[in-house]
């Protein structure tokens, strides 16, 4: 496109919405400084899309990183009172099972002590009182304050808080270039990779919170970020298994979390090392590697249904990474600390990343890194985010299992009718999610509603609610001429990642009499070749 | 509770499409007949019948002379279940079928050696081969390109009048849109009510009030497939009447309406010509009895009677229709245990992409049987001299990706029963 790109000035630009990036967005305009939030794809495209949603009490951490541990624990506790509305403060167990080591489990007590975490041991009976789930051959048990989080719902609040001060916030719009001048960043050119549109953002300072690709990012500043990325996949189950989050008592390792997320749980995850951030499937052997390993902890996770798999990467910091490298376990011993790099150290003075690091602690990274941004800019207002409550905001809320169905239960409109009947989310959700999608975010309007709503999360992964919010699309006239096909394949393509390593049971038999529908009635598969753009 | 044990030639086991063939065509010869399994109507689903219409899938090719496209087929896998039929039979199994239906107030509509389109509800066309009368203008408004209305309602979800004419606007130009309220209902609509009412004078009066003043130029006006359930034929001719031009439906997402008018049809005419039908029960067991026919243990959890059966024609489906099951590792065939073949281990069942244009491999596992579709055993020989495989449970097709799906069902039934009856 030979457009000339549209310019944008601000004091600073944040590469990545992730919850680092929405964090840091949020922390610079509640000390007044003026930002752009900018994202390759959507909020929430990478690993803070792709995790286990636990809200870590610190307890996984006490052998491994004693630091990381106590921070989890501060984080964890001041985002219950902060944001309880994106937590679901369920408690956790950790038990260990015949096997197990036995010497982790005596010392576990007294490396929660050293941390400050509370750790209330249990009789194997008392805790299978409360999780019946829990397998019988329980040798030890212990309680702390676990909790689960809804990370969509965090960002999308973060980023709506900083948008009613003034952030800009702009999806699909990936770095692509910086312009640096005397060590200087003077200009970042953003690019849509739907459209091919270009944004040019000029910024005092530039802060780069991309997560697993900080190194391609930092790259275009001709800056060297090493990075090793670590795969883990995550298996979400047809119901709530556990009320509580139920950890394994032992060195943390492969498949050891279940996870309560909403009416699902979520067990995982995985360490495997990929090499790109980009290869985030999940596959078959990790599947069926989960499940064995979970199911000595929880045996009905053997035989029950289980609804999709997906997965994320997480970005181990390389030097950290190459110090333990000697370690067996892929990348799990690994320090799971973050990384903020001040550039101006290599020769960019106006420049910065942060990297690394959990959900639990994002909002301790946006701290640090907009105290970083704040001192280069010579603004002296303190952190507020440790103080203030995060306000909850239409845009958001709609990812939360349980809204829908109530809202459109307590409206009774009888025109308001249900389009995603597995998760309950209506026309009236759509419509108002529709209003509140960033205006300029181009690309396909199916994604960013299931991003945004439980649309296609329930068990029937899409196959019917994709197309009845495509036709409710194409009535709001939000969709015109054919590109109604792409939309419906791209959102079906894009659950099937997460569908096709648990293709067995009843979620075959599904997938056969969806591909009957999509294919046999519909031809979708014929139509590839009159797709907008080639396709993704 | 008293037994009501069964006798007869041949038992059908399995209620889709296959099995309804299967029955018609046992009862047409004569043969004493019972049929097991649960009737769905999501397995008739949009009710058109396809014969085959794509090959090779890899390319997308798409056929206007499916005769052809199944000797293309044949000739380049010659596994496929076609290649077990010959083409007369075909025919003829199309011609019973389709003829039946008729009898039974189903009319179906097409062209004898040539495939047709009709809309789908998202807008696309689709290639089949015999369609229910009550599309068949829909065949002809797309190849003249005709100005048309289609109708919507509000409250029906998942049918967007827009959307298929958005869809096919670049080369449909004459199609146009209107949303109505359906005659005496709000809120969320549901086809089977719709149908229903519209069996009523009064409702098909006023819904051709609210149609007729946006018909304007427009030569065919298309409903969603709502126009009646028991009594379809009677519903269309007065709605066409009353409109004064032609008009036609276009299917729905399922369980459509289309699907139920199937059902209905099969169940009421197949008992019309003495099918002994044991809906809802299934096959438990089996045992072979010393003069070689069958006996089954037939209930739903626990024996409730036995079947004794000359023969037997196992036209269970696939995952779907529960005939093959799928556990981690390994796909199993439900009824006898027959080997299946199929492709070794999960990560070889599916593609990466969804939309893969090779298709994936698990949609052509199945039974293998020999040239008279007696599924084979262990040892590759008929697995019983008297059991007969049909449908989509064998091996070696796509019937999805090559739309083949009904055509293999008729073909194969016919072929099966046919043997049976010669035996
Ligand atoms: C499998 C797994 C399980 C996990 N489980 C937990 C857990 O249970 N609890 C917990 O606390 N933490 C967990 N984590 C860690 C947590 O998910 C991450 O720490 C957190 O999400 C990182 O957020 P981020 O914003 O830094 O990075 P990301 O979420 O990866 O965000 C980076 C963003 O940058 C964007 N981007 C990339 N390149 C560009 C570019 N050139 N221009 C613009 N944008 C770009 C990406 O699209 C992405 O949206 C888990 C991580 C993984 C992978």
């Amino acid at each position: 496109m030979s457009r000339k790109p549209k310019r944008i000035e601000t004091q600073a630009l944040i590469i990545g919405a992730g919850v680092t990036g929405a964090g840091i967005a949020r922390d610079l305009t509640l000390r007044g400084v003026s930002c752009v939030l900018a994202e390759k794809r959507d909020v929430n495209a990478g690993a803070s899309g792709g995790n286990h949603g636990l809200l870590h009490s610190g307890a996984r951490y006490v052998a491994s990183d004693m630091e990381a541990a106590t921070e989890c624990r501060e984080e964890g506790a001041l985002l219950k009172r902060l944001a309880p509305h994106c937590v679901d403060d369920a408690g956790g167990l950790f038990v260990a099972v015949e096997g197990d080591d036995e010497r982790y489990v005596a010392d576990f007590p007294a490396m929660c002590a050293r941390c400050g975490i509370e750790a209330a041991a249990l009789e194997p009976a008392r805790a299978r009182e409360l999780e019946p789930a829990l397998s019988g051959r329980l040798i030890a048990a212990y309680k702390v304050p676990d909790a689960s989080v809804d990370p969509f719902m965090l960002s999308l609040d973060n980023i709506a808080d900083a948008g009613e001060r003034g952030m800009v916030f702009l999806a699909n719009a990936r770095a692509a270039a910086f312009t640096v001048k005397d060590g200087r960043i003077v200009s970042t050119l953003l690019f849509d990779d739907e459209t091919g549109e270009e944004t040019e953002v000029v910024a005092d300072q530039v802060i780069n919170a991309s997560g697993a690709w900080a190194g391609i990012v930092a790259r275009l500043a001709g800056l060297d970020v090493d990075l090793v990325y670590s795969k883990g996949t995550l298996l979400v189950t047809q119901d709530r298994i556990a009320d509580m989050v139920i950890n394994r008592l032992r060195k943390a390792t492969d498949a050891d979390i279940l996870v309560p997320g909403g009416t699902v749980s979520i067990l995982g995850t995985t360490s495997v090392t990929v090499e790109d951030p980009e290869d985030c499937r999940p596959t078959i052997p990790e599947v069926d590697h989960i499940i064995e390993e979970g199911a000595a902890m929880v045996p009905v996770l053997e035989t029950t249904r289980y609804i999709r798999a997906y997965a994320g990467v997480r970005p181990l910091f390389g030097k950290l990474a190459s110090a333990s490298s000697q370690d067996e376990d892929g990348g799990r011993g690994i320090g799971r600390g973050f990384a903020l790099l001040d550039h101006a150290r290599d020769g960019v003075v106006n420049f910065a990343t942060i990297t690394g690091g959990k959900l639990t602690t994002y909002r301790l990274m946006a701290e640090k890194a907009a105290d970083l941004v704040c001192e280069k800019l010579g603004v002296a207002a303190p952190c507020l985010t440790r103080e203030t409550p995060l306000p909850s905001h239409a845009g958001g809320k709609w990812t939360e299992p349980g809204l829908a169905p109530r809202t459109w239960l307590a409206r009774r409109d009888p025109k308001d009718a249900l389009l995603c009947e597995c998760e309950m989310v209506s026309k009236g959700v759509v419509d108002e999610l529709l209003a509140s999608m960033p205006r300029h975010k181009s690309g396909p309007a199916l994604l960013s509603l299931g991003l945004r709503s439980r649309i296609g999360k329930g068990p029937c992964q899409g196959g019917f609610c994709s197309l009845r919010v495509c036709a409710h699309l194409y009535d709001r006239q939000a969709l015109y001429g054919d590109a109604g096909i792409e939309e419906i394949r791209a959102f079906l393509g894009g659950r099937w990642r997460g569908v096709s390593p648990i293709l067995w049971g009843f979620p075959l038999m599904q997938a056969e009499f969806q591909e009957a529908l999509h294919c046999g009635l519909m031809g979708l598969e014929l139509h590839n070749h009159k797709s907008r753009k080639g396709g993704a | 509770m008293e037994r009501k044990d069964v006798s007869c030639d041949v038992l059908v086991i399995g209620a889709g499409l296959a099995g309804m063939a299967a029955s018609l065509f046992a009862l047409e010869k004569g043969l004493v007949t019972a049929q097991a399994g649960l009737p769905g109507e999501t397995l008739f689903a949009s009710s058109v019948l396809d014969l085959m219409a794509v090959t090779p899938i890899e390319e997308g090719r798409l056929w206007e002379d499916p005769f052809a496209a199944i000797a293309a087929e044949i000739a380049q896998n010659p596994a496929h279940p076609y290649a077990k039929v010959a083409r007369k039979d075909i025919e003829a199994a199309f011609g019973a079928f389709t003829g039946f239906l008729a009898q039974a107030g189903m009319p179906y509509a097409g062209r004898d050696g040539r495939n047709v389109e009709i809309l789908t509800p998202v807008g696309t066309s689709k290639r089949t081969y015999r369609v229910p009368e009550s599309m068949w203008k829909a065949v002809l408004a797309m190849e003249e390109k005709a100005p048309c209305l289609i109708v919507d309602f509000e409250g029906l979800k998942g049918f967007s009048a827009r959307q298929i004419a958005e869809t096919q606007k670049a080369d449909w130009p004459g199609l146009r849109f209107v949303r109505l309220d359906f005659p005496g209902m709000t809120g969320d609509l549901y086809v089977e009510k719709m149908a229903f009412a519209l069996e009523g004078e009064s409702v098909r009066q006023a819904l051709a009030e609210a149609v007729r003043p946006h018909i304007g130029d427009a030569a065919y006006v298309a409903f969603p497939a709502v126009l009646g359930h028991y009594r379809p034929g009677k519903v269309f001719a007065e709605m066409e009447r009353l409109l004064g031009v032609g008009i036609f439906e276009i299917p729905t997402m399922p369980p459509g309406v289309t699907g139920l008018r199937l059902k209905a049809a099969f169940e009421e005419g197949l008992a019309g010509k003495g099918l002994k039908s044991l809906f809802q029960k299934l096959v438990l067991g089996c045992r072979v009895e010393e003069d070689g026919s069958f006996l089954f243990s037939m209930g739903r959890n626990a024996e409730e009677f036995t079947v004794r059966a000359k023969a037997a024609i196992l036209a269970s489906g696939r995952f779907f229709g529960k005939g093959l099951k799928a556990e981690r590792e390994l796909v199993r065939e439900a009824v006898f245990g027959l080997p299946v073949e199929q492709p070794k281990g999960r990560a070889a069942w599916h593609q990466k992409d969804m939309f893969d244009q090779a298709g994936h491999p698990i949609n052509r596992a199945g039974i293998v049987t020999d040239a008279r579709l007696r599924p084979l055993g262990a040892d590759g020989l008929p697995a019983f001299p008297n059991l007969y495989a049909a449908g989509s449970i064998l091996a070696g097709q796509d019937w999805i990706r090559m739309k083949c799906g009904a055509g293999t069902a008729l073909a194969t039934a016919y072929a099966a029963v046919n043997d049976i009856a010669a035996g």
